[in-house]
């Protein structure tokens, strides 16, 4: 750009003679910019790049949210006050269902996604409602699993180590309940208003929301769960 | 380090008085210190002002001569509109904040470690065991091996350190000193330890420097530096001359009162330190629960103070 | 029905939040009705509420923030008066439960509700001008973000009139803000105001981050980005990386006090130090959120009145960069007097004082920015060196504080007090009032006036060194902060001596509003015609005064560094501009009420949450999902504004170009 060619006036001279280096005036990045990508050289991304890119932010943040409840969670699991460990209120059985859903879930979100690309609106449809069947059974499962720690007194009032514990799970299974919420409202958008820009823009926010559901969920399968079960 | 050379607290308080040009005199602040953990603070603080201000003097200046010399109407000052870069500026820039950091940097690690308030004091007698115990709005302090106790009153021995075992049987609070030095948190559930010195019988104040309610401001308390001989003394007349220290006792005292004239326990109910500290015995209450009509609003229990 | 609230919420017997309040409510009434009877409404809810302009909501967060700020002040006069009363056996004139929901309210609003909304209007309004696009990346989101801070502001001054505000501090540690010490609805309050204005303050964040990475003019690389832009995003990734850690901290304490959780109680377990640590993770890095975008605006004023670029750009991108990556490295200074130990209290102090290696960089580029240059000390650049000044002292006191043992002697105390106005007020109030002063005829098409600018900088740099000088010594002197009522008689001098700082400082408050009064009765000799008033650098400069809602008729391409000075010296050097483009017709996002329509709800969900009225928050939490998936289903998001309106509008701004130009010398002597 600027310092490709000759000085062209007495200006650009003066400049070169005073700042020599030319620092943080010389055009960089890639030798063939890419159109839209946001780059720099060609102006501003695609909408479509933009609401990811966003998107990939705000997901950041929330994991970010997570990590605190991960903390205090690990800060907290000695604190029984007496009451149970965590090792005696894990039943690694019914969490395994609880993985399997979710983590099918998530392919056959990815499966919706194939479809929305490929603009066929049955077949999104029916992989949507398949993840939206499987988070609902996750979530009832988690249900059930509440419940039945609450029958036996086990509730998060009573020591701070439930506390942190139904504190995490909790909170990812609250996610995993919006994102039902959201599902059900795109289902309804795609219904009615098909593959619209914007709607594939939400399509592939949803995506990113429920795989990283996903990645929170393992994380806490492995710290809440299965060390745990560990002897 | 914590024997000090006089000459080094000296220059210290002559240097303190010199830069701060106190108003209303220094005396009984942080910088007038009655004890080795303060001196040791203290001259840190000092030491770092003036290695900090070696820098910040000069380059005020060159601010504002600078700013002054360009100005635009002076017109003999040569402009250079592109100026905008110099690799020898731009080094020094980078090394004269780097270098001090450094420099402070040794400062802060040596400091932190020597004057670590966990740290016991290097001492030929052994340290006077003292439990601190946080209240609302008054402080604690059981003598475990005197076997007494007394409510915002501090008794120490000249010249002897002092161990504090430090918890709170409520909210936070800071055990604070001033001319003793280092202040450190009274927490619920933990203990912390606190090491310090009075060098001379000195009368002194201590107070909390965390925000713990409505009661907070009165939580000052009076610090009496004295003779072992009369510490002992003091020992053998407070043993027996109060009520127990018992756990009713205890109850009573915990409940929320502000600006409680000190007073002496004649015996003590050896754990009770411990039972406070590790939530054997429930925390302090808080305010009374209000009847109807409170509607959000929280009364002070006692008024004013 | 109504939860815990009654009529005996309301301080029918104290005078001092009665009359506020009645007085509050009174002012907002005549509004509504001048606004009502004038017939504004229209044009208020088409122009400003559901605006998604960037500038109309920067516009918006500053009056917010103005507000808030004078809020924050009439609190800090009744602190200090009431402190200098109640000094050796005074009684002052406010108790306890009172006292300590000012200071309480102080720190609350000014950090979150004056200093990040005043910080976030200049990001909102400068940050598309000067990266030559149209707005942010998410303009609805933009609005959103803005009428949750309103909202959370609302909430924490109904707590005036209704209830009570928090009594702990502004940041409520428990166990002391568990509902075993605090049973009110005052830390309620505090925890549904922060919170709700803390994901207004996300969603900004993440809209600024995504529009300065992805959305940048044509040629506008990375390292040819003003230094605004850069700090802006320093400022929002941190926004990014902490606010989510305030969501979660105050998520925790709110489950405490409403289910009787345990994360931090002093019961069952729980971990009152957890809270310490967690909210200092967000609250540092909130303090370099909040300063980041000040030390940009500076970098934008001293290359502009010292007729230059700014010197060691390069430097000044990475100090921004160090300082964001290190701010998030440094929490613990706040509580090294916990007993943490040497070796963490060693890392922490250094960590802490090596923030002070990338300050002290910026302080030297500015100080070279002006060497060499002609520099001219209109008022932007008088808060500029007042800034350079109060800061430098702001961080040796800082770096002080980082020392542990240093820290023993003076946490938590008047000093350390002093210390933080020292580099908040120091740098982020002064930034505020040097870029009013510098935006303003950008933002509204006319200057302010100089000489009453000048009066309100004297009078303010005065008072604040005349209220925090003593607060220093006092420190020194072993004063805590947070005393309702001082019991040591030797203080009374310096808390006297403070109180009259406070009254200058309150002077300069009053010229400040007196400037806005004149320049806004004299704002046609004031007048910004050209777009350019102070002889700028960037590209915000480049559009006109105040700048056509799409901003630039046609996206500017740029060729290096300061892109506007290249323009305007190529304009200069051939006597003529650019030839005029060719106009085509531009998109335009559409107006949106749902930012308004969300924050309604948010504030009444945030109320019965706070009053225990269950049925109003389900509602309103109802009401609030399905006012989204009504707005969702909206078909159309933007409209066209036809190429010939840009080309009437861009010719204008080119009119009055071509006529300042041929008043221009062609070349400066100098050269």
């Amino acid at each position: 750009m600027t310092d490709t060619g000759l000085p062209a006036s007495l200006e650009a001279l003066r400049r070169l003679r005073e700042d020599p280096h030319r620092l943080g005036h010389r055009a960089h990045g890639p030798a063939a910019p890419v159109p839209g990508a946001g780059h720099g050289e060609t102006g501003p991304a695609r909408k479509r790049v933009i609401v990811g890119y966003g998107f990939w932010i705000f997901l950041l943040s929330d994991i970010v949210m997570f990590a605190c409840f991960f903390a205090a969670f690990a800060v907290l699991r000695g604190a029984t006050a007496g009451g149970p460990t965590i090792a005696q209120i894990v039943d690694l059985k019914r969490v395994g269902w609880e993985t399997a859903c979710l983590l099918l879930s998530s392919y056959t979100c990815g499966l919706s996604f194939a479809a929305t690309n490929a603009r066929n609106k049955l077949w999104t449809q029916v992989f949507l409602l398949l993840t939206g069947l499987l988070g609902l059974a996750f979530v009832a499962l988690e249900l059930q699993e509440f419940l039945d720690l609450a029958a036996r007194g086990i509730t998060p009032q009573r020591s701070a180590m439930l506390t942190g514990f139904f504190g995490l799970v909790g909170l990812h299974g609250v996610h995993v309940t919006i994102g039902g919420l959201w599902l059900a409202t795109m289902m309804a958008q795609v219904q009615f208003k098909g593959f619209r820009q914007e709607m594939m823009h939400r399509l592939l926010c949803f995506n990113l929301f429920w795989h990283a559901l996903d990645i929170v969920w393992i994380g806490i399968f492995t710290i809440v769960y299965l060390l745990a079960a560990a002897p | 380090m914590h024997h000090r050379p006089a000459r080094r607290t000296r220059l210290a308080r002559a240097l303190a008085g010199l830069s701060l040009a106190c108003v209303g005199g220094c005396s009984g602040g942080v910088l007038d210190p009655a004890g080795p953990v303060g001196a040791g603070d203290a001259a840190i603080l000092i030491n770092a002002t003036f290695i900090m201000l070696a820098i910040v003097v000069p380059t005020i200046l060159l601010a504002f001569w600078i700013a002054w010399r360009y100005r635009a109407s002076n017109t003999k000052a040569k402009y250079l509109p592109h100026w905008s870069y110099s690799g020898r500026i731009e080094a020094v820039v980078w090394s004269i904040p780097t270098l001090t950091i450094m420099f402070l940097g040794g400062l802060i690690w040596i400091g932190s470690y020597q004057l670590d308030p966990f740290r016991p004091l290097p001492s030929k007698s052994p340290p006077v065991e003292v439990q601190v115990v946080s209240l609302d709005w008054k402080w604690l302090f059981i003598y475990p091996e005197q076997g007494v106790a007394s409510v915002n009153q501090l008794v120490v021995p000249a010249g002897r350190p002092v161990h504090f075992s430090l918890t709170s049987a409520s909210v936070f609070n800071v055990f604070f000193v001033p001319r003793l030095g280092s202040m450190v948190y009274a927490m619920p559930g933990m203990v912390s330890q606190l090491h310090l010195q009075a060098d001379k019988p000195e009368r002194l104040w201590g107070t909390s420097a965390q925000f713990s309610g409505d009661g907070f401001s009165d939580m000052q308390f009076e610090v009496q530096s004295v003779p072992q001989r009369d510490f002992d003394a003091w020992a053998a007349r407070a043993r027996g001359a109060g009520p127990p220290l018992d756990r009713a006792a205890y109850a009573e005292l915990a409940r929320q009162s502000a600006n409680l004239a000190p007073r002496g326990y004649g015996s003590i109910d050896p754990h009770l330190f411990h039972a406070i500290a590790m939530g054997a015995i429930a925390p302090a209450p808080g305010p009374a629960p209000e009847g109807q009509g409170h509607a959000g609003r929280e009364k002070t229990p006692e008024g004013r103070r | 029905m109504f939860g815990k609230l009654d009529w005996s919420a309301v301080p029918f017997s104290q005078p001092i939040p009665l009359i506020t309040s009645v007085v509050i409510l009174l002012a907002m009434l005549g509004v509504l009705v001048l606004a009502t009877v004038k017939g504004w409404w229209p044009y208020l809810w088409r122009e400003w509420i559901t605006s998604v302009d960037h500038k109309r909501i920067g516009v918006m967060y500053g009056l917010l923030g103005t507000l808030m700020l004078i809020r924050g002040f009439a609190d800090a006069i009744m602190m200090r008066t009431h402190q200098a009363m109640a000094v050796g056996g005074g009684e002052g004139y406010l108790p306890p439960e009172h006292y300590n929901q000012i200071f309480t309210a102080h720190g609350t609003i000014m950090i979150l509700f004056g200093a990040m909304p005043l910080v976030l209007a200049f990001m909102n309004y400068l940050v598309p001008l000067q990266l030559g696009v149209r707005d942010v990346a998410f303009p609805t989101f933009n609005s959103v973000g803005f009428w949750l801070t309103a909202s959370g502001a609302l909430l924490v001054n109904v707590s005036l009139f209704v209830g009570e505000f928090a009594r702990t501090g502004w940041l409520p540690y428990p166990p002391l803000s568990e509902n075993a010490y605090s049973p009110g609805v005052g830390v309620d309050y505090y925890l549904w105001a922060v919170q709700i204005s803390g994901i207004g303050t996300l969603i900004t964040g993440i809209n600024i981050v995504t529009t300065v990475l992805k959305m940048r003019c044509p040629g506008m690389s990375y390292l040819r980005m003003p230094i605004f832009c850069w700090t802006a995003l320093a400022s929002c990734l941190l926004i990014v990386a902490a606010f989510p850690i305030l969501t979660a901290t105050l998520a925790m304490l709110t489950l405490d006090r409403y289910l009787d959780w345990h994360y931090f109680t002093n019961t069952a377990g729980g971990n009152p130090m957890m809270f310490v640590n967690l909210v200092w993770a967000w609250g540092h890095p909130e303090v370099y959120i909040l300063v980041l975008p000040a030390f940009g605006i500076f970098s934008e004023i001293f290359p502009t009145f010292s007729g230059k670029p700014l010197f060691g750009y390069r430097s000044m991108v990475a100090a921004t960069l160090f300082i964001c990556v290190v701010s998030m490295l440094v929490w613990l200074h706040h509580f090294f007097t916990m007993g943490a130990g040497a070796a963490v209290n060693t890392f922490f102090g250094i960590s802490s004082s090596i923030i002070a290696v990338g300050t002290g960089v910026k302080i030297y580029n500015w100080i070279f920015t002006m060497y060499g240059g002609r520099v001219r000390f209109e008022v932007p650049m008088l808060w500029s060196m007042g800034f350079i000044f109060t800061f430098i002292i702001g961080g040796l006191t800082g770096v002080l504080l980082a020392i542990p043992p240093a820290d023993f002697l003076t946490h938590n105390s008047m000093f350390l007090v002093a210390h933080f106005h020292n580099v908040i007020v120091g740098a982020v109030v002064f930034a505020v009032f040097a870029g009013l002063e510098f935006w303003f005829p950008k933002v509204f098409g006319f200057r302010l006036h100089a000489g009453w600018g000048k009066a309100a900088f004297w009078l303010a740099f005065t008072g604040f060194w005349v209220t925090f000088t003593p607060l220093y010594v006092l420190g020194l002197q072993g004063m805590t902060r947070r005393l309702q009522h001082v019991n040591v008689p030797d203080w009374a001098p310096g808390l006297y001596v403070s109180v009259v700082g406070v009254a200058i400082l309150a002077l300069g408050v009053a010229a400040q509003i007196i400037q806005l009064v004149v320049s806004i009765r004299h704002r046609d000799t004031l007048r910004d015609v050209t777009g350019d008033p102070w002889d700028g650098r960037s590209l915000e400069w480049a559009t006109a005064s105040p700048p056509p809602f799409f901003n630039f008729a046609v996206m500017p391409d740029v060729e290096g560094e300061e892109a506007y000075w290249d323009i305007k010296r190529r304009a200069l050097e051939s006597q003529q501009l650019g030839p005029e483009p060719d106009y085509a017709p531009i998109e335009m996002p559409l107006n949106s009420p749902v930012g308004i329509y969300t924050a309604f709800f948010t504030f009444v969900f945030g109320f019965s949450m706070v009053w225990h009225i269950w049925w109003v928050a389900v509602a309103a939490l109802v009401a609030a999902f399905a006012g989204f998936v009504v707005f969702a289903w909206r078909d159309a998001h933007e409209h066209e504004v036809p190429a010939e309106e840009v080309a009437r509008l861009d010719r204008a701004r080119r009119e009055a170009r071509t006529a300042l130009l041929a008043r221009l010398p062609r070349e400066e002597s100098a050269s």
